[in-house]
């Protein structure tokens, strides 16, 4: 079941000179939300931005009925977003599309994320803690000042860095970080969201050491929820949604 | 109680004025956690061809101002695979469901309509000869008047049940094709369909979309639309469906006092998809305020 609802912003923490967090909160029951689901967020007051944006939702915290959305300043829509202050309202249609899916229960997961596309990885981690299982992290970041809430992730499991610059971790994208260049990988299923190229690296390794691999796609979006069909990926079974169909797939369905 | 509801002819009757527009609603289903759909007047689900179509590549969407430019190309199922597995779940909503129906050829067309015509709950189908995201038929077929004639034509001699025809603004006098379609056994005609656009990426120098142009829809064309509709109203004699940026209640009055019998949203429920109930609800308060019992007492009421 998908939902509008009026949230209120309650806290706006910025990381660095282009990510903040929100944390939003609303007056209805927050319906349950799955690790990498994503709610189209109406960006109000900005007369460039027509359409909402879809953003993956953070972290939640039922309990309150509150939750976290990480904003990347891109374009005037986002960076009206970011600059939201406590009290300020934001509606939001969500949870949408289809998230990540639990590890079979002898399977060792590695998180795996880029830029903004860490951000449905904290959720998820929080997930896999609840269920018994202890996540392990690969963060890439073009510079350290580039990595964010990296004490959150630490609090959920050992976190593993790459920087481009080598500002901090080791040196190099993703691919290039020692747990990657093992014979034998010590994990069987990778969860990604990140840039396109690092994904699609990662979902050939994947298949080389033939483990699961799951991606979170950020396609362009009208709006959401399956009806406009612009936000197609090629996949086995041909054009599919990310909005409806994912923004998760599972790597080998893809047409990459 | 204001009368909302509005005769098309040939039996299509509306309960109230508010339609969805094709491809921004889906089967009508993907609306339906926001809103209780069988309020709305009618829904036109998606283009449909004779065969299943994979539509244009992506990217097939950019934002604009006021507005976006797709070039999904009528990605759908086709019309046998409708019939099987969509229909069944959309036959008894409680609402006009119509079918848009398109093709590259005269014959698709035919063999599309004659298919749908054989469907009991469906009153009537959109022919839409205004798709400018396919390279072969959709608006080729209507940016001409011979054309649109011989499609409208050869689908009302195969189509017994509403016959709507839509409409291409890229065209140099649309009233010239709502004449022709309109003696061509048309009942109604709606319009606008989007208005043929482009953008440009200016760091990588790349068109947005992967088909370079595409149709462009939202605020930002309701001017050109409502234009079009108070033209074509004032030269044909059948009822006009008014389309073309609709967001607000004010729009769609706007596009009644100019004419429009009843009329459709489109690119605005991707934004509220609640916007349809409230237009609806919108269009009531108005009657009751100007003291009318009826919709058909502003239909054209413009004063000039």
């Amino acid at each position: 079941m998908k939902y509008i609802h009026d949230f209120t912003v309650t806290d706006n923490i910025r990381q660095n000179h282009e990510f903040v967090v929100l944390t939003l909160k609303c007056d209805s029951t927050i319906p349950e939300i799955v690790p990498g689901q994503f709610a189209e967020v109406r960006v109000d007051n900005a007369s460039n931005t027509f359409l909402r944006r879809p953003l993956s939702i953070h972290d939640v915290n039922y309990n309150n009925n509150s939750l976290k959305l990480l904003i990347q300043e891109v374009g005037e829509g986002t960076k009206k977003l970011s600059n939201l202050n406590k009290g300020d309202s934001i509606n939001m249609v969500y949870p949408l599309g289809k998230g990540f899916t639990k590890p079979l229960n002898d399977q060792k997961s590695l998180l795996v994320g880029g830029g903004c596309g860490v951000a449905p990885l904290l959720f998820l981690g929080r997930y896999l803690v609840k269920n018994n299982i202890t996540p392990r992290f690969l963060i890439g970041a073009k510079s350290s000042k580039d990595l964010i809430r990296l004490d959150e992730y630490r609090d959920l499991g050992e976190v593993m860095i790459t920087t481009e610059d080598g500002s901090e971790g080791v040196k190099g994208f993703i691919i290039h970080h020692p747990v990657l260049k093992t014979e034998k990988p010590d994990f069987n299923i990778i969860y990604t969201c990140g840039p396109d190229g690092m994904m699609r690296v990662l979902s050939k390794y994947a298949a080389k050491h033939n483990i699961d691999c799951q991606v979170s796609l950020e396609n362009n979006m009208a709006c959401g929820f399956g009806a406009c069909l612009c936000c197609v990926t090629p996949t086995q079974q041909g054009h599919k949604c990310t909005c409806i169909d994912g923004p998760v797939f599972d790597s080998k369905y893809l047409k990459w | 109680m204001v009368d909302l509801s509005v005769n098309l002819g040939n039996n299509l009757v509306l309960k109230n004025p508010v339609m969805t527009a094709s491809g921004t609603y889906g089967y009508g289903t993907e609306y339906a956690d926001f809103i209780d759909i069988n309020q709305l007047g009618g829904i036109v689900v998606k283009g449909t061809t004779l065969t299943k179509r994979e539509g244009n590549p992506y990217p097939r969407m950019a934002e604009t101002p006021k507005g976006m430019l797709n070039a999904v190309g009528l990605q759908n199922v086709g019309v046998d695979s409708f019939i099987e597995t969509i229909y069944p779940k959309i036959k008894d909503f409680n609402t006009n469901m119509l079918v848009n129906v398109s093709g590259s050829t005269v014959e698709e067309y035919v063999e599309t309509a004659r298919k749908i015509n054989s469907l009991d709950n469906i009153p009537g189908i959109e022919l839409n000869i205004s798709c400018p995201n396919v390279k072969e038929g959709g608006m080729a077929f209507g940016t001409s008047c011979p054309s649109a004639i011989a499609v409208t034509k050869a689908v009302r001699d195969v189509y017994k049940k509403h016959l709507m025809v839509k409409l291409s603004p890229n065209v140099t006098d649309i009233t010239e094709i709502a004449k022709g379609v309109e003696g061509a056994g048309a009942d109604s005609v709606s319009l606008i369909n989007t208005i043929m656009g482009m953008a440009i990426d200016i760091e990588s120098q790349n068109p947005k979309l992967s088909t370079i142009t595409g149709g462009l829809s939202g605020p930002c064309i309701k001017p050109v639309a409502l234009r079009m509709v108070w033209q074509t109203a004032n030269a044909i004699n059948i009822p006009v469906v008014g389309m073309g940026g609709i967001s607000s209640v004010s729009d769609a009055i706007e596009f009644i006092l100019a004419g429009a019998s009843a009329i459709e949203i489109g690119t605005a429920n991707f934004i509220d998809p609640e916007i349809t109930i409230k237009v609806i609800d919108g269009i009531e308060a108005y009657l009751c305020e100007k003291g009318c019992k009826s919709i058909g007492e502003i239909t054209g009421a413009l004063k000039i």
